[in-house]
């Protein structure tokens, strides 16, 4: 597909400034996607890593709270974990990566006791639930850190994907179509052009034609009379 | 102040009570798909979901993706992992890149 232009010097003038235009953006876009690609590849390596991380950890807790299931009933285990004395409290902040907004979570947990989470008595409980829940204590941070970073990866990847749709849009097809308008025109006017100078060439042709006849008709009357 | 959350089975997700989690629990998809909007609403800024449930709720949790909050995050539930979570983070590769490059 072409853009239809008329053949004119204004038009043309328009027409290379948004040339000018379309590729200084595609310069700058092609940059951005370039230092995107950078980041999300950091970023999604140590996505990896923690996910390997979290899901070892998970696998190791599950283990554990089944084994305490197992050993101790149902409602004595729901009573020992229902009133976590740590609250989770979550403060959300935003880091601007490359222009997209991803979120940082800070988690922070409030009355922290050395028994690292374990807040009920020992006497009813089995020791295998002590150690899930400690486990899970630990693995905390790098689960949030995991959230964090899955998230900004996401995020991410929307963004190149955009931003890699727009560098081709502008480098397949904006770009192609100004520049055969540009050429389209140039073609249009030096046809006008040439079309111009023969006009003209003829004209004075005509026009030599014209007085070199009238001049011999003057030189003829002359000699007949 | 925001929370944060788990969803899954109830045995995969009860141990997280203890961390401060708030804790909800789906069996099914529609249980989970009103649970995983519940908590998205109740200022839950990271969600947790059992990759059994999140199974079940692939629609609903495609349309937190693009949203900086609420992250849901898939974790392996009791059945062990299933391999979705690391499928997410190829897929999300193969966006960006166009190729699967991490191997």
């Amino acid at each position: 597909m072409e853009i239809r232009v008329n053949p004119t010097r204004m038009e043309l003038k328009r027409l290379k400034t948004r040339l000018a235009t379309a590729k200084r953006g595609h310069k700058l876009l092609k940059d951005k996607r370039d230092e995107l690609m950078k980041q999300f590849l950091d970023l999604v390596r140590e996505n990896k890593e923690l996910r390997i991380k979290v899901e070892e950890g998970m696998k190791e807790v599950h283990v554990g709270f089944t084994a305490a299931a197992a050993t101790s009933s149902p409602e004595l285990l729901e009573e020992a974990i229902m009133l976590p004395k740590r609250q989770g409290e979550l403060d959300v902040g935003y880091r601007n990566l490359m222009s997209v907004n991803v979120p940082v979570f800070s988690f922070d947990i409030k009355d922290a006791d050395r028994a690292g989470g374990v807040n009920y008595g020992f006497a009813s409980t089995s020791g295998e639930l002590d150690a899930a829940v400690i486990r899970i204590s630990e693995l905390m941070p790098y689960m949030m850190r995991l959230a964090e970073v899955e998230k900004s990866s996401q995020l991410l990847a929307d963004e190149i994907e955009r931003t890699r749709r727009r560098v081709n849009a502008l480098e397949y097809i904006m770009i192609p179509q100004l520049e055969t308008g540009i050429k389209s025109i140039i073609m249009k006017l030096d046809e006008n052009e040439r079309g111009n100078t023969t006009r003209l060439m003829k004209v004075k042709d005509m026009m030599l034609k014209a007085a070199l006849e009238s001049k011999r008709a003057d030189d003829d009357i002359p000699a007949e009379e | 102040m925001y929370k944060t959350a788990v969803l899954g089975d109830r045995e995969s997700v009860l141990g997280f009570m203890s961390a401060g989690f708030s804790v909800a629990e789906a069996d099914n998809s529609e249980d989970a798909a009103r649970a995983l909007r519940r908590l998205a609403n109740e200022d839950h800024a990271v969600i947790f979901v059992t990759e059994e449930t999140a199974a079940m709720i692939p629609d609903e949790i495609e349309k937190y993706r693009s949203k900086p909050i609420p992250a849901v995050i898939l974790i392996p539930g009791k059945g062990g992992s299933l391999g979705i979570g690391m499928a997410n983070i190829k897929n999300s590769v193969e966006r960006a890149v166009g190729a699967d490059i991490l191997k």
